[in-house]
């Protein structure tokens, strides 16, 4: 066979790049990725030239100046003689604490209201359909303006609580009054709510950019360690129960290691309610929650709660009939089904589109703006923006916090969906 | 072949954003036909639409008389209107020529944001403005009062050190504009609003109850207000600043928007000769780029500096103000014009 010996000898042309099948796509792919990175090089040296013809330069050098600006609600130490730095973590955690509750709200109630939204009752049914579909339609940011003007617009003013001697001579009642036992005001301003003390302070330790609460870490570890311990009891319980089928009495014990380590570091540190005043304009003592922060809160979670609800239903509806069925058959009852046989399966198909409506709450944060909520958008996108006029480096650096952020929410609802996904074994 | 064509569109339209660069404003402005003037969303008095949609104000006049003296029409502008937030940007990015929207003049506006101030044809400063039956006289009284403050402007700043300076404490609320402010503090959302005090007066005259409303005594911070425009063209901001200087010396001067062609037909006055660009009078005007006229046209269409307050701001209108710093040299205010010459 002549024509078998006769192989061409193999000899690599330039041409071969593109008309060669082995290497053609390859070839454009490079091409592609090269074109790509001479737009990105245009587009940055467009932005540097153009800056430089406003004369102005990119740095960041401004995040270490005194920001000069005051923020109502600062979870962490901050005076208008902080950086704008700090501002800037001010801001987000303003931002994560909406976020976190947010979510965990939304949660809970997107998973009654997708629950119930099945159920066989006819009215039920249809109220949460109706809300479902009332709050899904209508854009975030109206329910946000809608929550926060109820809030500001029907609650007294400040001074309506207010008794002057007058009023108590002739025995009047202030227009309005302090509720839970005098303890919470409610203002068009704010909720005001007692705030916990301690006769012992722990101090704080300075990290540079923010200091941390010795005493709030001294209850994270303890409510950490307890809950740690409590887990150990339950599963030493179960094992004792699939070893000899007799489970151990274990509501006490876990009472006990929840709350009584909790119960003495408080009593230990003097612990004691501040209850808010009033004090010439405003309450003073306790906690203020600013109205923005509550109508956001509200909003946010309203509105999600109406996704989580439609993925939940959907979740459970993909759960075969026969689950329930044989679950009945076993003589559970129908709350039992849904708890132990119904929601586990349907968390598979819930947990990925869920990540993604948490994605989007902690996203749509940023519009606490309409209500002057000063969130990471507030702060650094806001005032500390058009104090020092950097335009571009404040929202490069917003964008890059966000998506920082929201990697990290993907990140660990991915893990904790390969952990409800069926095991293969 | 591909990337070659490429670079030769990247080389292209790099050349257009140069040329486009090198293109000063006026002969932006020349070619588009009008101009562009960042304005107020709505500060009555100072820059506001009228219920047919027409700017009116203090600052709206001044953009009147730029363009007037370029094209010899007041009418001749666009209002872009622009939040304390958006107002520099939209400067810098080049939206809007010049912007006369009650800003002040600070040093960090003039370098760090690459802005020029031109002149100054409001001389102001921050006051407080309460409910007269919350019973304060003083602003120091204020401690622990909850402050409404627009943010993105020098006031936001002042207010933090004069609380600091007094060692009081209070709780701001942030608000976008005038409008918010003002539906804030009216619904008792905020104690106190705090801005510029002919800010102040003009928020109170649109109030419905403004008897029930008092301006604080103090003044804690000086806020001179003028035009602003991009840094790097100074012809331009030559033209702003002469156009504001021409009202100026047109008040000294007693020229009148009713006056101004029966004073250039009968003036002996040499530099009102040079300022109305008569004839045999040099071409001043024209040295800046300007018709020979062009002052001259700017006076007709809204008239000098004092009529202008007058008929916006002064005393006799809803907003109240005495000329007070701003009144002209000559009796004894701030308004100081350099000779024409």
């Amino acid at each position: 066979m002549a024509v078998a010996s006769d192989v061409p000898k193999e000899s690599f042309r330039l041409s071969m790049l593109i008309y060669d099948t082995r290497y053609r796509s390859i070839t454009i792919q490079i091409f592609v990725l090269l074109l790509f990175a001479l737009f990105v090089s245009w587009l940055i040296s467009n932005t540097i030239s153009n800056l430089a013809i406003r004369g102005k330069e990119f740095n960041f050098g401004f995040l270490w100046s005194r920001a000069g600006y005051d923020i109502g609600q600062a979870l962490i130490p901050y005076s208008n003689d902080s950086s704008h730095l700090t501002a800037l973590f001010v801001g987000l955690v303003n931002t994560l604490v909406v976020a976190l509750l947010g979510c965990v709200l939304a949660t809970i109630l997107g998973v009654i209201i997708g629950v119930l939204r099945l159920s066989k009752n006819w009215l039920v049914g249809r109220l949460m359909t109706v809300y479902v579909e009332m709050f899904r339609n209508v854009p975030l940011l109206l329910w946000i303006l809608l929550s926060y003007v109820i809030l500001s617009e029907t609650t007294p003013q400040p001074r309506d609580f207010r008794v002057t001697d007058e009023m108590a001579a002739a025995g009047e009642a202030p227009a309005a009054s302090m509720m839970l036992f005098d303890t919470v005001a409610v203002t068009n301003r704010g909720t005001n709510i007692p705030s916990p003390l301690f006769d012992v302070s722990l101090g704080s330790v300075d990290l540079g950019f923010m200091s941390v609460n010795l005493t709030i870490l001294a209850y994270i570890l303890v409510i950490a360690g307890s809950v740690w311990i409590n887990r150990r009891i339950l599963a030493a319980a179960r094992a004792r129960q699939e070893a000899t089928g007799d489970r151990p009495v274990t509501w006490w014990k876990s009472l006990l290691v929840l709350f009584g380590p909790v119960i003495a570091l408080s009593v230990g540190l003097g612990l004691h309610l501040e209850i808010p005043e009033l004090k010439g304009f405003n309450f003073a003592g306790g906690i203020l929650v600013a109205h923005s922060f509550t109508a956001l809160l509200i909003a946010l979670t309203l509105y999600t709660a109406a996704f989580i609800a439609e993925i939940v239903r959907a979740g459970i509806m993909a759960i075969n009939r026969g689950q329930s069925e044989a679950a009945f058959a076993l003589g559970l009852r129908p709350g039992r089904t849904m708890n132990l046989i119904i929601l586990p399966q349907a968390l598979r198909v819930i947990i990925p589109p869920l990540i993604s409506q948490f994605l989007n709450l902690t996203k749509n944060t940023s519009l606490g703006i309409a209500v002057s909520y000063l969130d990471l958008r507030g702060t650094l996108g806001g005032i500390t923006l058009n104090q020092t006029g950097r335009e571009l480096e404040c929202m490069l650096l917003m964008m890059l916090i966000y998506l920082t952020i929201s990697l990290i929410i993907s990140a660990l609802m991915n893990l904790y969906n390969s952990s409800v996904q069926i095991k293969a074994r | 072949m591909k990337k070659s064509v490429f670079l030769g569109v990247v080389a292209a339209t790099t050349m257009v954003a140069g040329a486009a660069a090198a293109q000063s404003t006026l002969e932006a402005v020349k070619a588009r036909g009008e101009l562009i003037c960042g304005s107020n969303t709505g500060l009555t008095g100072f820059g506001a639409p009228d219920a047919n949609g027409n700017w009116a104000g203090f600052d709206v006049d001044l953009c009147r008389a730029v363009a007037a003296a370029i094209f010899g029409d007041g009418t001749k502008v666009k209002f872009v209107p622009t939040t304390g937030e958006t107002r520099f940007t939209a400067l810098q990015s080049g939206e809007v020529d010049l912007l006369v929207r009650n800003s002040t003049w600070t040093v960090s506006r003039d370098s760090e944001l690459a802005l020029d101030f031109v002149a100054v044809n409001y001389y102001d400063g921050q006051g407080f403005m309460v409910k007269k039956d919350l019973g304060v006289s003083s602003a120091k009284e204020l401690d622990g009062a909850t402050v409404c403050i627009q943010t993105g402007t020098t006031t936001e700043l002042n207010l933090a050190d004069f609380f600091k300076q007094n060692n009081i404490s209070y709780q701001p609320v942030t608000v976008a504009d005038d409008s918010e402010a003002q539906r804030q503090y009216l619904a008792g959302a905020c104690d106190a609003y705090t801005t510029d005090a002919s800010g102040l007066a003009a928020s109170r005259a649109t109030m419905p109850d403004a008897e029930n409303h008092v301006i604080l005594p103090e003044i804690i911070s000086k806020e001179p207000l003028g035009p602003v425009v991009r840094h790097g063209d100074s012809n331009w901001g030559d033209i702003v600043r002469w156009t504001y200087f021409a009202l100026l010396i047109a008040e000294e001067k007693g020229i009148t928007k009713a006056n101004v062609n029966e004073v250039a037909g009968s003036t002996t006055d040499e530099e009102v000769k040079r300022l109305l660009g008569l004839a045999d009078s040099g071409d001043l005007p024209a040295k800046l780029g300007l018709p020979n006229d062009a002052f001259k046209n700017a006076i007709a269409a809204v008239g000098n500096y004092g009529e202008i307050f007058a008929a916006n701001i002064g005393e006799g209108t809803t907003i109240n103000l005495a000329r007070g710093l701003n009144a002209l040299w000559t009796q004894g205010g701030l308004q100081y014009a350099p000779p024409f010459r």
